[in-house]
């Protein structure tokens, strides 16, 4: 099989360092992944091509890069599944970290944002003759989570982090949720509480890249809201993020469905009052274009709230 | 064709354009509605912050009504459709989970067996009402305009909750839309990100800087206006861009149009009856371009 891998190149070494797209045609098995085929361009074609690999089996995390737009593992990537007629395959390092050449990237703030959250065990009290143990039971759940390799693929593709690199990031939130469920911790409050900081679990848009791309199931984003439930249930400090899930909820419970005017002013209240008023030119212009609810400004309850409110009082999970 | 209509809290809300355009183009599609008013919101996500379990219940007894019915699901929102299809994932891969869940519904003389399908307008344009229905309908070709497209998070992930694994074509169904409207799609890297209104309340500086990224970039790419699926997205590209503008110093003035409005007016339709005086970025001098008035 024939085909064409678009290789994004940098070299800072330049007399004028700018990246550009370098094509190069390859012959590859079908079984072949694209770390196969950047791996036979550099030996047989252009050995200046810089890439980072090592275990070539999704297990060390080495080869995250993106492939057609998405990051993902290049060893875990068959070519055939990315290739099609007529399209050359894209190749480019991951996004939202600095590229050092080629396809590898520098790794120094990812784990700058790991070691923030502190990723090791905080147990009260002495400390026992062997290791610290918990029952298989209490732990089985934190499997998904303990699958993740650090390969920085979530990272990558992170749409906050695109907008803020003060942003904690998916990575280093899943590997906090890994700690903060962990029966064993017992900084749990202490970890709540800094990660409600801005930059923190609050920050994340929920737009699902993470789970999407994560090569390993980790499911960053749903340990980000896992953190959530805790934090709000942990009674820690309240956000603007905290308080428009609980009045969100209550809304429901209420009336069925949404009703954004009472959801922005619960949220906000006296305390943000100015984030209140800096809505208002927007009120108004949407009022005169006529930009009303079609059930009226106040949003009378759905027609069978009664189960709903029935569903709230028998569904709730117990904390 | 006939289904159970979930307009969502916002279509009736804050974005009643939405609404109003829909029930302009649906009946001359062949498509039959019957509104679901007494189904909850589907928590958008929000609800699932809190607790992930209730929000499968209340999205679990809209599907058992849909199933009562014997009517797949319509959706108008990339959201709505993004956190039913995951709780409808959750709720049949799990048939313990299922039984649970039904046990909250009981009390109402519900259950729900698993069989719902749940579609948004958008895939049913191709997948059911047909490419072939579809260009026979439209009477004003929009060649000349340049649309870009923005999906919305929840219609393009998780792909296997969403059925897109098995239907890829729906990763591109957008496009495609726009292609057999007579517009030209305006790609451009944004269109599948986040449009940032999830954080608009903790963090306005970042949902404004997405607004702005997203908006400018389509623009710079050459579109007239661009064209969303969800009126969650629209909310903050239209009702925030002007705010976005300002923020980063800069004029964007880009035009949000919801999906059924950019299809109503291919299909002809008044651009008044479908709501277009309401969007707050007026698509008036992008539309007087293939002389459409407003």
């Amino acid at each position: 099989m024939h085909t064409t891998l678009r290789i994004r190149r940098f070299n800072p070494e330049h007399d004028r360092p700018s990246p550009y797209y370098q094509d190069y045609d390859v012959e590859i098995d079908p079984s072949d992944s694209v770390l196969d085929g950047l791996i036979k361009i550099r030996e047989t074609i252009d050995d200046s091509l810089t890439l980072r690999c090592s275990c070539r089996g999704a297990i060390c995390g080495s080869c995250g890069m993106r492939i057609n737009g998405h990051a993902t593992l290049a060893c875990k990537t068959k070519m055939i599944s990315v290739a099609s007629e007529g399209e050359p395959i894209q190749v480019e390092p991951m996004h939202n970290m600095p590229v050092i050449k080629d396809l590898v990237t520098d790794m120094a703030p990812f784990w700058s944002k790991i070691r923030q959250i502190q990723p090791w065990l905080q147990p009260q009290g002495p400390p026992p003759a062997a290791e610290y143990t918990a029952p298989p039971e209490a732990m089985s759940h934190l499997a998904g989570v303990m699958s993740c390799i650090m390969c920085g693929v979530c990272v990558s593709d992170c749409t906050v982090l695109e907008v803020d690199k003060n942003f904690v990031g998916p990575a280093a939130l899943a590997k906090a949720y890994r700690f903060v469920a962990d029966p064993r911790d017992a900084s749990t409050t202490h970890r709540l509480e800094h990660l409600n900081q801005p930059g923190g679990m609050w920050d994340c848009t929920r737009c699902m890249e993470c789970i999407q791309v994560c090569p390993k199931g980790v499911g960053p984003m749903d340990r980000i809201m896992s953190l959530r439930a805790k934090g709000m249930r942990a009674k820690i400090p309240a956000t603007c993020g905290s308080r428009h899930a609980e009045v969100f909820m209550d809304i429901i419970k209420h009336k069925g469905i949404l009703d954004e005017p009472m959801l922005a002013v619960r949220t906000f209240g006296l305390k943000h009052v100015g984030r209140l008023l800096g809505m208002i030119p927007t009120v108004i212009q949407s009022a005169l274009k006529g930009k009303v609810p079609l059930s009226g400004p106040l949003h009378r309850p759905i027609p069978g709230i009664q189960h709903i409110q029935r569903l709230f009082k028998r569904g709730r999970t117990k904390s | 064709m006939k289904y159970a209509f979930f307009p969502g809290c916002v279509s009736k809300g804050a974005c009643p354009e939405l609404y109003q355009s829909v029930m302009q183009v649906y009946p001359r599609l062949g498509i039959d509605l019957d509104e679901m008013t007494t189904a909850a919101c589907t928590g958008a996500g929000v609800l699932q912050e809190k607790d992930l379990r209730l929000g499968d219940a209340l999205n679990a007894r809209t599907f058992a009504l849909a199933e009562q019915q014997g009517l797949p699901i319509m959706t108008i929102c990339s959201t709505c459709q993004g956190v039913m299809s995951q709780a409808n994932h959750r709720l049949t891969t799990r048939a313990d989970y299922l039984q649970e869940i039904n046990g909250l519904l009981k009390e109402e003389g519900l259950e729900y067996r698993g069989t719902t399908s749940i579609k948004h307008f958008l895939w049913i344009l191709l997948e059911d009402v047909g490419e072939d229905t579809l260009r026979r309908k439209l009477t004003t070709p929009l060649t000349g305009l340049r649309a870009a497209p923005f999906y919305g998070c929840y219609i393009q992930r998780p792909t296997e909750a969403l059925g897109i694994d098995d239907h890829p074509d729906r990763g591109k169904s957008l496009e495609r839309i726009i292609e057999i409207l007579g517009a030209e799609v305006v790609d451009f890297p944004g269109k599948t990100r986040c449009c940032g209104l999830p954080i608009l309340t903790i963090n306005e500086k970042n949902s404004l800087t997405m607004v702005a990224t997203h908006t400018r970039d389509a623009k710079s790419h050459g579109a007239d206006i661009m064209v969303t699926p969800c009126p969650l997205c629209h909310l903050n590209l239209d009702g925030m861009q002007g705010k976005a503008a300002s923020q980063e110093r800069t004029s964007i003035d880009l035009p949000i149009l919801h999906l059924p409005q950019l299809l109503g007016l291919a299909m002809g339709l008044d651009a008044r009856s479908l709501g277009l005086k309401r969007n707050l970025i007026s698509p008036e001098s992008a539309l007087a371009k293939i002389g459409i008035g407003l």
